[in-house]
């Protein structure tokens, strides 16, 4: 019988206590106990890049982290992105340049690209498509979500987008931790 | 995923009595690149998996041109890159470093988990066996310092014993007029694994233009990464020109064993090798004579 360990960490700026199995990746926890289901399971080998989040600002594949590890973190994820009901400049761009057809990437694009702005908010057309290189999407073809990226750096660099994180709109982590703390203790 | 336990120590001294307490139960985890993948799988089954990150000395890049440099073991890939020293005085290293993966792969792997997963085809170790990088490793019994060309004993397979930990690379400082350098070889341009990488460093004595040292690497030709032994000696002393490259990089060829497999045939492999090591000798020495340092 494996205890569940209780971690404490940043989640869209919200602090949150987290109790997860140290088996659980941190994909796991984010979908399944905190309810978070922006971050997607594609390849669970750090292949696709569907499950990107940013951590203490690196993107990483969060099927490749334990949720223990998570520990004093900050993480952000897609749900983080948005301003209430006004998307990120990223998010929006998206939407414009139509950079999504079945969407199962775009979450990981959108935080590939994020992460990429946040260190470099005047990237190349190369330094772009280097950043997205551990993104795959089947649909689009990638010129579209590269067009899109490339747009939202102008308006960052205009002063007219924002980087900075919101509040998760549909649920909060924290509310999501308090209805997982509910949940029990121990798991066989 | 099989249930795990999972510990976070804070020193070295800590994680070896973890990791010996529980003996071939055990696992370190660094970035987990590798090693969440294979529990995932179920082709490794430790019971207590031990996070080594936590650990200050395994996360230090200390460089100085004195006393060298000693590089942490899980040091993430993207740190290496970052650092200005790194960039500078072990451009080789550096280079392999960040080849490995995506971003996302780099901002969590590291170069000691790329040499103690105990691939033939990881980036970083024909990068650190040129430079002639020694691991400093921590077990039960005290310490040892092996070279990394001994590290790896066949497909994941390395000298490591339960209850040791790989603290750190130890590599000495660049002399004057020396650098290194490493390629691989892939059908594309990113996220893919080598089919043939070599890594390579060399002093020069711009004098006369003469080798002073050289060592030469190779990775995915063979069941563990491979120091060309009779390669590297046979430019030493040498004037580095056309022919004394040309005599290495057939000399490399004739030590690569590779396999025939999808990502390519033997025969192609070891023409690689050849056209790799010419390259990279003559990266590696275009920067030699540019490094005036010490
Ligand atoms: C999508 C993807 C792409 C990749 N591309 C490349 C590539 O291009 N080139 C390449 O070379 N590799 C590549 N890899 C493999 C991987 O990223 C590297 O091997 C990485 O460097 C491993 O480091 P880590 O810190 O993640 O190790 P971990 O996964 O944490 O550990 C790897 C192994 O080493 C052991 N270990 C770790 N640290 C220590 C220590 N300090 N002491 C003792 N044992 C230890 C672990 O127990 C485990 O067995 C890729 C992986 C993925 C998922
Ligand atoms: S699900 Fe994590 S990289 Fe594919
Ligand atoms: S939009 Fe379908 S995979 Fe990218």
């Amino acid at each position: 019988m494996v205890k569940k360990v209780i971690v404490e960490a940043t989640i869209n700026g919200d602090p949150v206590e987290l109790l997860c199995e140290p088996r659980q990746s941190l994909l796991e926890v984010l979908r399944d106990e905190l309810e978070l289901t922006g971050s997607k399971e594609g390849c669970l080998t750090g292949d696709c890049g569907a499950c990107t989040v940013i951590v203490d600002s690196r993107p990483v594949c969060s099927c490749l982290m334990l949720g223990v590890e998570a520990a004093g973190k900050n993480i952000t994820t897609v749900e983080g992105l948005a301003t209430g009901a006004t998307l990120h400049v990223l998010q929006q761009k998206f939407l414009e340049h139509a950079s999504l057809q079945c969407g199962i990437c775009t979450p990981g694009f959108l935080m590939s690209a994020k992460s990429l702005l946040d260190h470099n908010p005047t990237p190349t057309e190369a330094d772009i498509r280097y950043a997205l290189a551990g993104n795959l999407c089947r649909c689009t073809g990638y010129d579209k979500i590269v067009k899109a990226v490339i747009d939202a750096a102008k308006h960052v660099a205009d002063g007219v987008g924002t980087t900075h994180h919101g509040k998760v709109p549909r649920k909060s982590a924290s509310e999501a931790t308090r209805d997982m703390l509910g949940k029990g203790e121990e798991v066989k | 995923m099989h249930a795990i336990n999972y510990e976070s120590p804070k020193t070295i001294a800590e994680a070896v009595k973890l990791l010996a307490a529980h003996g071939e139960k055990a696992r370190p985890l660094s970035g987990g690149t590798d090693l969440i993948i294979q529990l995932r799988a179920g082709t490794r089954r430790p019971e207590f998996v031990v996070d080594v990150k936590q650990i200050p000395e395994l996360h230090r890049i200390s460089f100085s041109l004195q006393h060298g440099l000693h590089l942490g073991a899980a040091v993430s890939c993207i740190e290496l890159h970052e650092n200005a020293d790194m960039r500078r005085y072990y451009p080789g290293l550096t280079e392999a470093a960040h080849l490995i993966g995506s971003l996302q792969i780099q901002s969590r792997a590291s170069v000691g988990g790329n040499l103690c997963n105990g691939s033939p085809a990881g980036d970083a170790t024909p990068a650190l066996i040129a430079l002639g990088a020694k691991a400093r490793v921590v077990g039960p019994n005290g310490e040892r310092i092996v070279p990394v060309e001994t590290f790896i004993t066949g497909p994941g397979r390395t000298v490591l014993q339960p209850g040791e930990l790989l603290v750190e690379f130890l590599i000495d400082a660049p002399a004057k007029h020396s650098s290194d350098a490493y390629l691989r070889f892939i059908p594309r341009n990113e996220m893919d694994i080598a089919v043939v990488g070599v890594g390579g460093a060399l002093t020069l004595d711009l004098d006369d233009d003469r080798v002073v040292d050289a060592r030469i690497a190779l990775g995915a030709v063979g069941p563990t990464p491979i120091f060309a032994a009779e390669a590297s000696k046979s430019l030493i002393g040498k004037k580095f020109d056309a022919a004394a490259i040309e005599n290495a990089a057939r000399l490399a060829t004739s030590v690569a064993t590779p396999i025939d497999d999808m990502r390519g045939t033997a025969e192609y492999r070891r023409h690689i090798v050849g056209v790799l090591t010419s390259r990279v000798l003559t990266i590696a020495a275009e920067r030699a004579r540019h490094n005036e340092q010490r």
